[in-house]
């Protein structure tokens, strides 16, 4: 009895502390960007920012950091008093809530809610609150609220123009889409990328793979799953892979490094983020611009207006496209920029849903 | 043997020290960082508003189902792992049958309830039989059992999930109004808590009076203690094992239904995760014991409701309170075990100088009888 208790508690205490370890690379940015007041010179605003960070907060290299960036520009541009928090991966609805209700009672507002977990909370919130204003990103299931933004992207149409880009620069006639959890959300992507790839050549095979399924979200920063499931399509085929994979893209790049073969980069232009050893196999990326949704919305507000409802940051708006960093796909610029019109002018409709 | 007042004061001054211990090293690992040690603290022991306290009480009672889940198999020496995926598939099964409403009202509630129990007992029943019947380690494959928990409600909720409008959340159907649980008020009009709460009552007495006022109990802890012993007196080890395993299952499909019955009527891509793993710590902090165990989920959650305001208002990193929850596990493990020392000390010598004393009487009557 007693050695189970010990055994027990040993791997308990591991396993807590490990959780704090698998966050610590946010440690101190936290409590430091919280203090950073603008210095004299530069643009004063007494509007105090709230932002809530989904898991992985900033320093993610993906999502949460695409927005922080946004933010960043915001501040340095209007001089905004922000404040940050992120999201704990396991933690309970009311937590998420409760997040919301602190900036709230604290005098924040806006309150930028970054990713669709929140929409439920910041749902119920923005009722409690209705003084305060709420923005939250990728989801629209709040488009009535008169508080609420919905800040949403069409990262199918962006999906599709690097799924032409795939199908003209492959060689083998066979491309691949890895997905860091199969949500709604990353569907679209797939949903895209196959379309366009479809819309070159409907000869292209597309493999698909998925690294994770909900409620493990661990598929979005586990690089070593990322590079496994690339290999694997590599070894099977494909000369080019897709990833909307969030951190565990950097496995992906190293998988098509160490196999000579090509990968396509996410949410932000990977070629100049990534690590240097792996930037010549990032043939593309697709660019999904959280920082200039978030940027967008805080120069409204700023504008001292506060935009309600939905936000579509489509290929119109250049609220998503295609990188050409590297200058790889210089040569098939026009064919996708041929593409890109005909989806603004609705001649493609790209489907968010995968067949 | 010792004095039922030196009893008392060691069993005050356990969690007292666990808790001082904490409080230092936690204080520590804060200065290390540079982070403002007082007004962590200050934050950390400031009164909780109403509110608050609604969410601590809400989390601390699915803490405590979990915590009570797992101590049933530590009664048993069964180290039960496998909550974590137990309550998902419990909770996954729960919000279908819930939201499909084949019963009107309650009934509704009580066949979703019967089914969750069902359901994480066979999951869990599973690991016991593996056990009873091939000697396979709990641990190994209640671990198994919640990687395959995952893939499978993964799987099956994109079977049955329903999407809203503009949103990237999947889950299953809502719940009817009429089989929600109501939550009670709390007097301030505003904040309310689950009424599953008197449900985790009810499983935390029968806990207690099942291991402690019954045969079966009896018969439990026994083979707990000593398996050999247990033999000997004629107990089934292996229908305890599988028995135990059932009863840790059927507990731990009630944890995630205090939140799938009183706030989300719901299970979709966000349901709480991580609450077996978290039920682990707080049996170690309850010491198995139902009052223990609720204390420590109270602790625990009103540790987590810190989290937010600490990062927001004090502006250090929210991982604090992992590793205050990590030190607070730890030093309570320690410090039951230094006290346990003590006392065994301080009973031999009590021992030591009652036969001293005895063979001192006796003598001194010999010493007496010599001039006589």
């Amino acid at each position: 009895m007693r050695r189970t208790t010990k055994f027990a508690a040993l791997l308990t205490a591991g396993i807590l502390a490990l959780g704090a370890c698998g966050s610590s690379d946010s440690d101190g940015e936290s409590s430091t960007t919280g203090s950073d007041t603008p210095s004299s010179s530069a643009p004063q605003s007494d509007v105090k920012v709230g932002m809530a960070y989904d898991v992985g907060g900033r320093g993610d290299q993906s999502f949460n950091d695409s927005a922080a960036a946004g933010l960043d520009q915001a501040v340095e541009e209007f001089g905004m008093t922000p404040n940050e928090s992120e999201a704990e991966d396991g933690e309970a609805e009311n937590a998420r809530e409760e997040r919301l209700r602190t900036f709230a009672d604290a005098g924040f507002d806006p309150i930028i809610a970054v990713g669709f977990a929140y929409a439920a909370s910041v749902g119920k919130v923005a009722a409690e609150y209705p003084d305060v204003h709420f923005a939250i990103i990728d989801d629209s299931s709040l488009a009535d609220v008169p508080n609420v933004a919905s800040l949403v992207f069409a990262e199918e149409q962006g999906s599709f123009l690097v799924g032409a880009a795939a199908a003209l620069k492959t060689q083998t006639d066979h491309v691949g889409f890895i997905g860091g959890v199969e949500t709604p959300l990353i569907q679209k992507f797939q949903a895209g990328y196959e379309a366009g790839v479809a819309a070159v050549n409907p000869k292209v095979k597309v493999d698909v793979t998925y690294l994770t399924q909900v409620p493990d979200f661990s598929g979005f920063g586990d690089p070593a799953k990322g590079k496994t499931a690339a290999q694997g399509m590599y070894d099977a085929g494909a000369d080019i892979v897709y990833h909307a994979a969030g951190g565990s893209g950097g496995g992906v790049f190293e998988a098509a490094s160490e196999s000579g073969n090509l990968a396509i980069g996410v949410d932000s232009d990977q070629y100049n983020t990534a690590d240097p050893s792996v930037q010549d196999v990032i043939m593309t990326s697709m660019l999904k611009n959280v920082n200039v949704a978030v940027y967008e919305y805080l120069k409204q507000v700023n504008d001292g207006s506060f935009p309600t409802g939905v936000t579509t940051y489509d290929l119109s708006v250049d609220g998503v496209g295609y990188s050409t960093s590297g200058g790889m796909i210089d040569d098939i610029t026009g064919q996708l920029d041929d593409y890109k019109q005909q989806i603004i002018d609705g001649k493609i409709t790209v489907p968010t849903e995968p067949k | 043997m010792i004095g039922r007042l030196t009893r008392l004061m060691l069993a005050i001054s356990t969690p007292v020290l666990a808790l001082v211990a904490a409080f230092a090293i936690t204080s520590l690992v804060l200065l290390a960082a540079g982070d403002p040690v007082l007004d962590v603290w200050d934050q950390i022991l400031s009164v909780p508003e109403t509110r608050n306290l609604a969410n601590i009480i809400d989390n601390a009672t699915v803490l405590y189902l979990s915590g009570i889940a797992v101590a049933v198999g530590f009664r048993m020496n069964l180290f039960n792992i496998g909550v974590d995926g137990q309550y998902r598939v419990a909770a996954f099964t729960a919000a279908v049958v819930a939201g499909e409403a084949w019963l009107p009202g309650y009934l509704n509630t009580a066949l979703a309830i019967v089914c969750a129990m069902a359901v994480g007992a066979i999951w869990a029943g599973i690991a016991g039989v593996l056990r009873a019947a091939r000697g396979v380690s709990e641990v190994i494959s209640t671990i198994m059992l919640n990687a395959i928990a995952t893939g499978l409600v993964a799987y099956l909720l994109r079977q049955v999930a329903v999407r809203e409008e503009g949103s990237n959340q999947i889950g299953t159907k809502q719940i009817p109004e009429g089989s929600r649980i109501p939550n009670i008020g709390l007097g301030d009009g505003t904040s309310s808590v689950y009424g599953f709460i008197i449900i985790a009552a009810v499983v935390g007495f029968a806990f207690w009076f099942v291991l402690n006022r019954t045969r079966f109990g009896f018969d439990l802890r026994a083979t707990g203690q000593s398996t050999t012993a247990a033999v000997a007196s004629g107990i089934s080890v292996k229908r305890m094992t599988v028995t135990a395993m059932l009863i840790s299952g059927a507990i731990a499909g009630l944890v995630g239904l205090p939140i799938l019955f009183g706030d989300s009527y719901t299970y979709g891509s966000t349901f709480q995760s991580g609450l077996g793993f978290a039920g682990i710590a707080i049996a170690l902090l309850g010491r198995n014991n139902p009052i223990g165990i609720a204390l420590g989920a109270l602790l625990f959650a009103y540790l987590d409701e810190q989290s937010n305001p600490l990062q927001i208002l004090v502006g250090v990193s929210p991982d604090i309170v992992a590793i205050t929850q990590g030190v607070i596990v730890l030093t309570v493990v320690i410090s039951y075990e230094i006290v346990r020392r003590y006392r065994q000390r301080l009973e031999q010598q009590q021992v030591a100088r009652a036969l001293e004393s005895e063979r001192g009487e006796a003598s001194n009557d010999k010493a007496e009888e010599v001039p006589a």
